[in-house]
């Protein structure tokens, strides 16, 4: 199991049959974004059509899981119990995702360290043998 | 411009208390009061009412409360749909539309809270102060039982179920790019705050807040304090809308509906709540920007002439983000433009929430701002804006979000 940062009891993921291969990846350890097969836009949350050509073909992209600090808050307020605060939520800027950002937390680092642009790299939580749920922390320097 | 002809002929609330504190009445009852009460406002007996709106997903549905009320003949039965309160002015736009074609004479917009017989908006029903499980189930994923739950699905794993973080997301952003401080967003707070110790319908009426209070209130999500958060209220409010040839008869002087817009920007899905890929350039704001073009537009009007604005104030960073978005002040001057006083009833520029808001009236999904823009003019509101003509009235931002700019002949 890697480290844990987050109780087993935060919400779990809620998905359907759309967004159900993300997860399925996930649990993989690879991030992913699906990616239009017509026009090469990518998109996240999964959806059935691309926004922009409105293609109904897809595929999953895998990214490097590296990104940027686009914006974030440090919550003061617990979602589940036994969950350390605060904790931060972070929309991260994707590195290689054609500008897609996606929201998910900052582990491992003190709250005064955070900026909008800090380098991030992605960091996998093993929630169970079924479950990884994309976290980032810091690229050490 | 678009001519308009509907207009709002009557206002009336419940008591208005903290959450939770309304548990002898019943959700739908306090609704009833609130419709008897706006229609006698109005000079009309329920007898006339053959609409109703609401918006919000309430739970308070008009084919029961018609029955209850015993109205002769429900011919329009209206919701919008749009989360939470950014339906509010979109309910009233609806019922004005609905008089204006004949769908109906008089329409009743309403809106009923009564969060402590239900559950906390934010929770989504997860108790953070129950004991775990002895016996856990390993975490997994699960299936969403609606679209909604599956765009939610990619925000609430993180933890992002609770309003103060998602709207916190864009007023951090705000804040980096401008210099937006929160002794800024301080301000508006307390400038409500002032408003509402005038309105003895106010929760917190009798709660005065200085700068310095706002600023040593508990962080909730950074960078929102608690006074940066509005309140959550148990209460119910509502108006009515008929046509201008009815309410010519009535005895309360009528308030023009003179434009109304709604909208999301593309890719707006439920806001920062669902979507972190709204366009880089509207991220950092209330994404009302283009409505707030196409409602001035149809009214023939623009910023400088609204006299007094009664703008969602869900938390004080979406209002800063609002009065750029309409153009009071320029992309990213805001935070300057409270420092100045402009939202305050007694000299501002721009006179704000004169109830004291969604931060210190009560929170009931904002139709509490439709009904003092209606009183701002004519006159009775407890702050009272002299000569006001043109009143904006916002619901919501950073989310899709509806609007209406009401005037006095
Ligand atoms: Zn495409």
């Amino acid at each position: 199991m890697s480290q844990r940062f987050f109780p087993d009891g935060m919400p779990p993921p809620l998905a359907d049959a759309i967004s159900l291969p993300w997860w399925e990846a996930a649990a993989e350890h690879r991030l992913v974004v699906q990616r239009c097969t017509s026009c090469e836009t990518t998109r996240h949350p999964p959806a059935p059509v691309c926004p922009e050509c409105r293609s109904a073909d897809s595929d999953w992209n895998e990214l490097s899981g590296r990104g940027q600090v686009y914006t974030y808050t440090i919550v003061h307020r617990p979602i589940a119990a036994g969950q350390e605060l605060p904790f931060v939520i972070a929309v991260i800027a994707l590195e290689g995702a054609g500008g897609l950002r996606m929201i998910s937390n900052l582990v491992e680092v003190k709250p005064d360290r955070i900026e909008i642009g800090l380098a991030v790299e992605l960091v996998w939580e093993d929630m169970s043998p079924d479950l990884a749920i994309p976290r980032f922390r810091p690229v050490e320097r | 411009m678009t001519q308009r002809h509907a207009q709002l002929v009557g206002v009336g609330e419940s008591q208005y208390t903290r959450w939770g504190k309304i548990g002898d009445v019943t959700e739908h009852a306090l609704a009833c009061q609130a419709i008897q009460r706006a229609v006698a406002d109005a000079g009309l007996s329920l007898d006339d009412v053959d609409g109703l709106a609401s918006f919000a997903e309430d739970r308070n549905e008009a084919v029961f409360l018609a029955a209850e009320l015993g109205l002769p003949a429900l011919r329009f039965a209206n919701m919008v749909w749009m989360p939470g309160g950014g339906g509010g002015c979109a309910a009233v736009s609806n019922a004005a539309m609905a008089v204006e074609t004949g769908q109906a004479e008089v329409v009743v917009v309403y809106r009923s809270l009564c969060q402590g017989q239900f559950f906390r908006f934010g929770s989504a029903g997860v108790d953070a102060s129950a004991p775990a499980p002895a016996n856990p189930k390993p975490p997994t994923v699960q299936q969403a039982n609606s679209l909604l739950l599956a765009s939610l699905g990619f925000a609430m794993p993180f933890g992002l179920l609770m309003a103060a973080a998602a709207y916190a997301l864009p007023t951090r952003r705000h804040m980096h790019l401008y210099g937006t401080t929160s002794k800024q967003l301080g301000m508006l707070a307390v400038t409500f705050r002032e408003h509402a110790s005038r309105n003895p319908r106010a929760v917190m009426g009798g709660r005065p807040m200085t700068l310095e209070d706002h600023q040593a209130s508990p962080m909730i999500a950074d960078p929102h304090r608690l006074f940066d958060c509005c309140l959550e209220s148990d209460g119910a409010c509502a108006v009515v809308v008929t046509t201008a040839e009815r309410a010519r008869d009535l005895a309360a002087r009528p308030i023009e509906i003179l434009a109304s817009e709604q909208g999301a920007p593309k890719g707006y899905a439920f806001g920062p709540f669902s979507n972190a890929n709204v366009a880089d350039e509207i991220y950092a704001t209330g994404g009302g920007e283009e409505m707030a073009k196409r409602l001035w537009a149809k009214a023939g009007l623009g910023p400088a002439d609204v006299d007094v604005a009664q703008l969602y104030d869900h938390f004080t960073g979406c209002v800063l983000m609002q009065l750029e978005d309409y153009g009071f002040c320029e992309r990213g001057e805001g935070g300057s433009f409270i420092e100045s006083g402009a939202l305050s009833w007694h000299g501002g520029s721009l006179p704000t929430n004169t109830h004291g808001g969604s931060l210190s009236e009560a929170y009931i999904h904002g139709l509490n701002h439709v009904v003092e823009g209606v009183r701002a003019l004519r006159g009775d509101s407890t702050s009272p804006v002299e000569n006001a003509e043109v009143c904006l009235v916002t619901s919501a931002a950073c989310v899709p979000s509806s609007a209406v700019l009401l005037g006095r002949k």
